[in-house]
């Protein structure tokens, strides 16, 4: 079954890509996505033997690959609930917008290209998060990432869309760089890359004996680390790797300009799963993580700095993409503080409810613009609700889930009450140096969330229209094709967090007696530290603090509404007020100015230093050029300057091989 | 079948193919389709019949194989012997694989002397095939130099524009480290009193002399990877030499720098090898990131593709001298990869070379509206360029990576920066070929891949991909061989070490 799974995107991506052109497009949409569907259901499946306690985590052998030396990995799936989370995720998603995109790209001439594409990133993310080792789940890490690179740049007559599609593919060559030194850091750690030998050593690791601390046993950069400092070392370089996938502040400047593909990709990869892989990464390592508490503690504050920096650019975007695209970066902020306080069942909670959501969100999007007339800019919206109510309501139904509408105290609400309010109420318990700091981080932007989500709302649909009465008079509701599956999504982003909330994050834990849904569930999938206490406080919380997203989110939402409904001249004139905040916000805090000059401008400037200067001048002038400079001097005179003086040089050399010989002759006999 | 001389057979078939193309007198139509099929036909039948060295090889035996030996020159001790071992065999089985499709990408695009072109061609096979077979120093030195010679020809003779100046720059690198070696090689048998491979692989040099022989290995074997500083010869020979020139060289000639490291420096001199550890690896990532950055500057696809190809080589220095498990297989490997990749990137090349006659960067851009089979399988190969998983490109990659890491972590750290770079220009250069919108007037006609481009091109698309998911089948071969390596490389050092110790 779970070669099917895995298997049959690779099949689809097969099929379309090599016989696209033969088979035509309609039967190449129809047969990745039936075929997606297909390793959908079987998904669900897998997960609800989970859900249900039926299965036990499990390893399927598929065929050696690497083996050299005491390095060995062999292709092989290791499934186990934190894997059938993900196989759900990536699977429905991939599913549903396989089925939306032959609605939504219907005009376009490559379609079966497109959908090819499609089906090599599920290919790519399955391998990913079914890899039993490191350099497996390597594979599907770049996998995803030449998959996302072909997506973004699908448009290759586009010079923006290609330099995005660069973009994406170099800055997550940059995380990767930590990633792939984190892994031979490992090896060198553990001897292996298996999961399984990871982690059943890191457990019976001993830290705090005088063994474990004093022994100084590895090199790392002319320093000698014990094994606690080691770890730490790998596990940051690990998160670097996350941080490049998951767009995490300081690696996050390509997920925006990712916005240039067409949008069911962008629901695809950059919201739904390709970026939540660096999540996955620190969660199915957090038996390493959880030894180290600097590693954890950098984790939470890199997820609340993003958490925050994005809301703030969300703010004032006006690419409807955009403010999705932010919003996205900002939620995986979320995700990794909650991971760094060791809530790793409410960091995947808040993937699994975020997949549905921001799918949503993004496809809805994609409804609005294919209504528009391929028009992005919310400037030159408005009005829509009455046009395309079924696409209102589903956006409506998708900020909701985001802003996490529901009631403190009750299991009453969305999908992204019950998880996001579980990363704030962790944070606000959590141990480390920077829980404090994330959860304030998290909480204001949570107030962001809320009042761009809604800003979102109002500029496309409320209001008069902005557009063009061309465009207006072209405003059509989408057909079925895309509309099933938002309807699909809303249902999971409305209930998924009602039904799954108790397994995902437990409902009564209390102090020595974790809730038993939560353990059967993830059954040591998530592993928790001895000195993880998070479970067991973090339902113990303040009123204030249970009720603070609730009260941000309606503050977010009163302050969209005036500025947007009420006074709509009052966001220019602010504006106005404070020109450089505004300025620095919608140019993104300038980080792709700075990363221009302190990167790419050096970058070249030694290029062009090293081979104009270095070959050119230096090397060359005073090797091969001063010498042949010379010997042309000579042989000018002697040899007229044409082919033929070649054989001359091969002649001396035989001549060279032809005296040694002689030599050896000579010597020998002697 | 074991009692056929077959890695003769497999050296001098070539040399016969071009006995018989000498014997083509004619310079007609007829003629010269006879010459062209007698040469595909020669290197087609060469790499089946050496398919059988594969075959036959046993991957359990960590020496030499399917022996040969006469007796040459009796006087000097000098014998004709031949034989492969698990380093080795698989460079011959590589050389013979690229050789048909050499042969394919001069189809049309050579039409001037095009007799003595494939004569020149079929004999580089056989001095090839000779270097990575000989297992008498003074047969490898012949094969080794000699094999220059119809290389100085083909960038000689069919080059571009500058290719005198390349060819003489190719001259001069290539004398400088050949006269060192030489040396080298008389003191050797000032020594030891023998040319015998593997006798000298038992010998046992003083640490003085390890010193200075394996200085003049290094200078002929440096120059051949090529290492930086001593690089620049092959940007300039790459972009003047025809393309099939630029496949062999990249995809063999810089092969042979590597394989004498493997072969020489590091069993026959390995306390100086561990001695110049550090030397090696500050060149290797010298190279590494110089060579990378300059590649991202480059206005030339060649120029561009021979400075990636340094960055490659740089690598394969890296783990080698990293001297484990990891470092000296992923390098064999890379060596094997990269004559794979950057065979195929100069096939690529000459596709749309033969089609526009330039190489300039600039003049192209959106061929992918054209050219969609040209534009994957162009994809293909720069991903593998890049390193990415799943292609054969990783594989090496990644080993010598971690061949490094354990060795040196600074070496890994700085050399993991090649990972970014790589990706840099290798996407750039996609990007500006092959990417946009089709606006050059020229290129709207161009076609996209005729039959023999497929035969080119889609083998070599199916062995990359397949190499990168299965390596298993080259480690097997590579592995008794390379341990054998490590454990006498080992226990050469702990001698040492335990002697001064006393």
């Amino acid at each position: 079954m779970l070669h099917l799974i895995v298997f049959l995107p690779l099949a689809g991506f097969l099929i379309a890509g090599l016989f696209g052109s033969q088979i035509g497009h309609k039967a190449s949409e129809v047969l990745t996505s039936s075929l997606m569907v297909v390793a959908a259901l079987l998904s669900w499946a897998v997960f609800f033997g989970f859900w249900l306690g039926d299965t036990q985590a499990f390893t399927v052998e598929v065929a050696r690959w690497i083996n050299v030396g005491n390095f060995a990995v062999d292709w092989a799936f290791r499934v186990d609930t934190l894997t059938a989370v993900m196989l759900v995720v990536v699977n429905s998603v991939s599913a549903l917008v396989h089925i939306y995109s032959i609605g939504y790209m219907h005009h376009d001439e490559h379609r079966s290209r497109f959908f090819a594409y499609l089906s090599l990133f599920t290919f790519a993310m399955l391998m990913l998060v079914t890899s039993d080792n490191l350099i497996q789940m390597f594979f599907g890490w770049e996998g995803v990432g030449l998959a996302s690179y072909l997506l973004i740049g699908f448009w290759f007559k586009k010079p923006s869309a290609n330099a995005a599609a660069m973009k994406a593919f170099i800055v997550n060559r940059v995380g990767d760089f930590g990633f792939a030194l984190g892994i031979f850091g490992v090896f060198v750690f553990f001897d292996s890359v298996n999961f399984d030998v990871i982690f059943a050593n890191a457990a019976s690791l001993d830290l705090t004996s005088a063994a474990g601390t004093d022994a100084a046993s590895f090199q790392f950069l002319g320093y000698a680390l014990d094994k606690q400092s080691f770890l730490t070392v790998i596990c940051l370089l690990l998160f670097m790797g996350a941080m490049g996938k998951s767009a995490q502040f300081l690696l996050h400047t390509w997920l925006p300009d990712a916005m240039e593909g067409p949008t069911p990709v962008s629901a695809l990869i950059h919201a739904a799963t390709m970026v939540t892989a660096g999540v996955f990464l620190v969660a199915r390592m957090s038996p390493l993580f959880e030894l180290s508490t600097t590693a954890l503690t950098f984790v939470t504050l890199v997820g609340g700095t993003t958490a925050f920096f994005a809301a703030t650019v969300g703010l004032v975007q006006n690419d409807i993409k955009r403010v999705i695209a932010y919003s996205t970066c900002s939620q995986l902020g979320y995700m990794f503080a909650a991971l760094g306080v060791g809530a790793y069942g409410a960091g995947i909670f808040h993937l699994f409810t975020h997949a549905f959501f921001k799918a949503l969100l993004f496809l809805g999007a994609g409804a609005v613009i294919h209504a528009v007339s391929n028009e992005q800019d919310m400037r030159r919206m408005g009005g829509l609700r009455k046009h395309i109510p079924r696409t209102y309501w589903m956006m409506i139904i998708g900020t909701v889930a985001l802003t996490g509408l529901g009631i403190p105290g009750t299991v009453i609400g969305t999908a992204g009450f019950f998880s996001k309010d579980a990363i704030i109420e962790s944070l606000y318990v959590g141990q480390n140096a920077f829980a404090g700091y994330a959860f304030w981080m998290t909480v204001i932007a949570a107030l962001f969330t809320s009042f761009y989500s809604w800003r979102l709302i109002f500029l496309t649909f409320h209001g008069k229209p902005r557009a063009s009465a061309d465009v207006m008079s072209h405003v059509h509701e989408s057909p079925n094709v895309m509309l099933v599956p938002l309807y699909l999504l809303a249902v999971g982003a409305l209930i998924a967090g009602l039904v799954f909330h108790t397994n995902f994050i437990g409902s009564h834990h209390e102090v020595g007696n974790i809730d038993p849904h939560y353990l059967e569930f993830w059954d040591q999938s998530l592993f928790l530290g001895a000195d993880n206490k998070i479970l067991e406080q973090f339902h113990e919380v303040p009123k204030l603090v249970k009720w603070s997203p609730f009260i941000m989110m309606v503050l977010g939402f009163v302050l969209a509404y005036i500025f947007y409904i009420r006074t709509p001249s009052l966001p220019g004139e602010l504006a106005k007020q404070h020109q450089g905040l505004y300025k620095f916000l919608l140019n993104k805090w300038y980080f792709d100015e700075l990363y221009h000059y302190v990167f790419i401008v050096p970058a070249m400037w030694l290029g062009k230093l090293f081979w104009k200067q270095g070959d050119g001048r230096i090397i060359d002038g005073f090797g091969p050029n001063g010498v042949s400079a010379r010997v042309l001097d000579i042989t000018r005179g002697v040899v007229r300057l044409q082919s033929g003086y070649l054989y001359h040089y091969a002649f001396v050399m035989l001549i060279g091989v032809a005296a040694l010989i002689t030599y050896m002759m000579f010597t020998g006999a002697s | 079948m074991s009692n056929l001389p077959i890695l003769s057979i497999v050296t001098f078939l070539p040399l016969f193919g071009a006995l018989i193309t000498f014997l083509i007198w004619e310079d007609s139509e007829v003629a010269r389709r006879n010459v062209r099929y007698v040469a595909l036909f020669t290197t087609v039948i060469t790499f089946i019949v050496s398919l059988g060295i594969w075959v036959n090889f046993d991957n359990s035996q960590s020496g030499f194989q399917m022996v040969e030996k006469v007796e040459w020159i009796r006087e000097g001790g000098i014998s004709y012997h031949m034989g492969v071992d698990g380093i080795s065999m698989l460079f011959i089985i590589l050389t013979t694989f690229l050789m048909p499709f050499c042969i394919l990408a001069s189809w049309e695009s050579v039409t001037n002397r095009l007799r003595e072109y494939m004569i020149a061609f079929l004999i580089l096979e056989t001095l090839m095939i000779g270097v990575f077979a000989a297992l008498d120093i003074v047969l490898f030195y012949v094969f080794f130099e000699a094999g220059l010679i119809p290389m100085f020809l083909i960038i000689g003779v069919w080059g571009g524009a500058r290719r005198v100046y390349a060819s003489l720059k190719f001259f001069l690198y290539t004398l400088l480290g050949s006269v060192l070696m030489l040396l080298a090689i008389m003191a050797m048998y000032w020594h030891s009193g023998t040319t015998d491979i593997p006798t000298l692989l038992a010998h046992e040099f003083s640490a003085d002399m390890q010193f200075w022989l394996w200085l003049a290995f290094f200078a002929s074997f440096a120059v051949k990877m090529p290492m930086w500083p001593v690089h620049t010869w092959l940007p300039d020979a790459h972009v003047e030499a025809p393309t099939a020139g630029s496949v062999i060289l990249a995809g063999i000639l810089l092969k042979m720098g590597g394989y004498g490291f493997l072969r020489f420096s590091l069993p026959m001199f390995p306390l100086a090898s561990a001695d110049m550890q550090n030397f090696v690896f500050v060149l290797s990532v010298i190279a590494i990131v110089y060579t990378s950055l300059v590649a991202l500057m480059q206005e030339d696809i060649k120029k561009l593709i021979a400075y990636s190809s340094v960055a490659h080589m740089g690598y394969v220095t890296m783990g080698i001298f990293a001297a484990n498990a990891q470092g000296v297989q992923g390098a064999i490997f890379q060596m094997l990869a990269h004559g794979l990749v950057s065979g195929a990137l100069f096939l690529c090349v000459g596709v749309v070379y033969d089609r526009m006659h330039t190489r300039d960067i600039a003049a192209y851009g959106g061929l992918v509206n054209n050219m969609p089979k040209y534009a994957v399988a162009f994809l293909i190969f720069t991903m593998a360029n890049v390193g990415l998983p799943g292609t054969a490109g990783f594989v090496g990659e990644f080993l010598t990576l971690l061949g490094a890491f354990q060795a040196n972590t600074w070496v890994a750290l700085v050399a993991t920066l090649g990972v970014i770079l790589s990706a840099a220009y290798a996407l750039w250069l996609y990007r500006r070929v092959v990417f946009g919108a089709l606006d050059k007037e020229a290129l709207k006609s161009m076609l996209d891949l005729n039959t023999r481009e497929k035969c080119i091109l889609y083998p070599l698309v199916f062995f990359v991909i397949l190499y990168g998911v299965y390596p298993g089948p080259i480690f097997d071969v590579t592995q008794a061989s390379v341990d054998a390596l490590l454990v006498d490389y080992n226990s050469s050092i702990a001698k040492s070490v335990a002697a001064a110790g006393q």
